[in-house]
């Protein structure tokens, strides 16, 4: 394989890949790291599943060359577990039933981090807004939106 | 495919237009890569703006706002001085898709993709903004109507690459809007939009600019619907001349998301909606 070597952070911890320059970040995280939790759905921006934050913005994997990561950050739903505990995002999707199949279900939680450490308090509104970029096709939404408001309130109390 | 990432825009400009083959800027990516997966495209060279320093801001000075082309509608949004002075601008650029696309999206790339429903192109012509053109030995500024010359085409010649969008100075009393018809509520393609922009004097419209987009293969401006609304209080006579100009002015498609009679109705109501949003903004009462 000819192939450029990236350097980059991902979840806190440096990590080298080289893949082809034509590659998406997704195919890297999944193929090339072994990282899984983001999932390819659409493969054109639209579904959400494959959410991932690159220097701390929310960005879809599916939509980031490989290459481009080099000498940034990444954060992938893998990196949501601290000490071997769930993050309480995760714990109220749990509790709420908000998934099914779960291929949606790290988009959707990587999403509501990114939406929580901005806002910690949002509205229903806000929640939907924000998550409407990260398609369910089992849910029906609503479980998911009552896990966020949940995990969103317990976060508070710390 | 070659991956470059110069660290000046002439650099990038030189890349371009030395390569023989199909050369595509990478920007935000959120529609290069998905043409890259489609199969539409086959770059052999791509260069990515984002190391470039002049690309990766917005400044404010007396001539007023610069956005670098490689400023993601996320970081637009979050400016709270471009927000105040240009809502509609950064409103329409907050409308190009999710979240997860504002971390990437440019409004740089949704004016070169050339898209007749591009959000924030409306709302910039509107504003009279321009695009800070770069080519490997010469500068220019150009309005920003003059870049997309039909769907999907742009002005552009080889090797030239826009470092930024500017917006002017802004008068007091001045406001700015941008709306969208879409069936739903959040992540569509416009139907048919309208982006105003205006500036009083005691009251009344001293200038305009009336843009709609989505109603023709380019944005179109709309000179009768500012001349329709310059001069008066924005009373509904006005407002209903707005209507007609604009509804006039359109020369849409006829697709499974709105019709040529539908699109061309609507057109005349988001331009009538955006110019009362644009007035009150300009500290107008209706």
């Amino acid at each position: 394989m000819t192939g450029v070597l990236v350097s980059t952070t991902i979840n806190g911890d440096p990590v080298q890949f080289a893949c082809p320059t034509d590659e998406v970040l997704l195919d890297s995280l999944r193929n090339r790291v072994g990282l899984t939790g983001a999932k390819e759905g659409c493969g054109t921006g639209d579904c959400g599943s494959c959410s991932i934050t690159l220097d701390g913005r929310l960005v879809c994997a599916c939509l980031v060359l490989g290459v481009e990561a080099n000498g940034r950050e990444i954060g992938t739903v893998e990196g949501l577990v601290e000490n071997g505990k769930l993050h309480p995002l995760q714990e109220k999707f749990i509790e709420h039933a908000a998934l099914q199949c779960g291929i949606c279900t790290p988009g959707f939680l990587v999403a509501a981090k990114a939406l929580l450490t901005k806002n910690p308090n949002p509205s229903e509104e806000q929640i939907r807004y924000a998550l409407a970029g990260n398609l369910c096709r089992c849910t029906g939404y609503d479980k998911i939106v009552r896990a966020v408001q949940a995990a969103a309130k317990e976060m508070r109390k710390k | 495919m070659r991956y470059e990432t110069p660290t000046t825009t002439k650099e990038a400009a030189t890349l371009l237009y030395k390569e023989k083959g199909q050369a595509h800027v990478l920007a935000g990516g959120t529609d290069l890569l998905v043409r890259l997966k489609m199969g539409t495209i086959e770059p052999d060279l791509v260069v990515d703006i984002k190391h470039i320093p002049a690309m990766q801001a917005i400044s404010k000075s007396a001539t007023g706002f610069k956005i670098g082309a490689a400023v993601c509608g996320a970081a637009i949004g979050e400016h709270a001085a471009l927000k105040k002075a240009w809502p509609g601008v950064v409103e329409a650029a907050n409308l190009i898709g999710s979240d997860q696309v504002q971390g990437r999206c440019t409004v740089v790339g949704n004016l070169c993709n050339g898209s007749p429903a591009a959000d924030s192109v409306p709302a910039m012509i509107a504003a009279g903004a321009k695009a800070v053109v770069v080519g490997k030995d010469k500068r220019r500024t150009v309005a920003v109507e003059k870049i997309v010359t039909g769907p999907g085409k742009t002005s552009l010649a080889k090797g030239e690459v826009i470092e930024a969008i500017t917006l002017p100075a802004r008068p007091s009393n001045s406001g700015d809007a941008y709306l969208r018809f879409i069936p739903r509520t959040e992540m569509d393609i416009a139907v048919v939009s309208a982006g105003v922009n205006l500036t009083l004097q005691r009251g009344i419209v001293k200038s305009a600019r009336v843009v709609l987009g989505a109603v023709a293969p380019t944005a179109v401006l709309v000179t009768n619907a500012a001349k329709a609304i310059i001069g008066t209080k924005l009373d509904e006579a006005a407002l209903e001349k707005l209507a007609a100009a604009c509804s006039a002015a359109c020369n849409p498609i006829d697709d499974k998301r709105g019709t040529i009679e539908y699109r061309t109705k609507v057109a005349g109501v988001l331009a009538k909606r955006a110019a009362k949003i644009a007035y009150q903004r300009a500290g107008g009462t209706l």
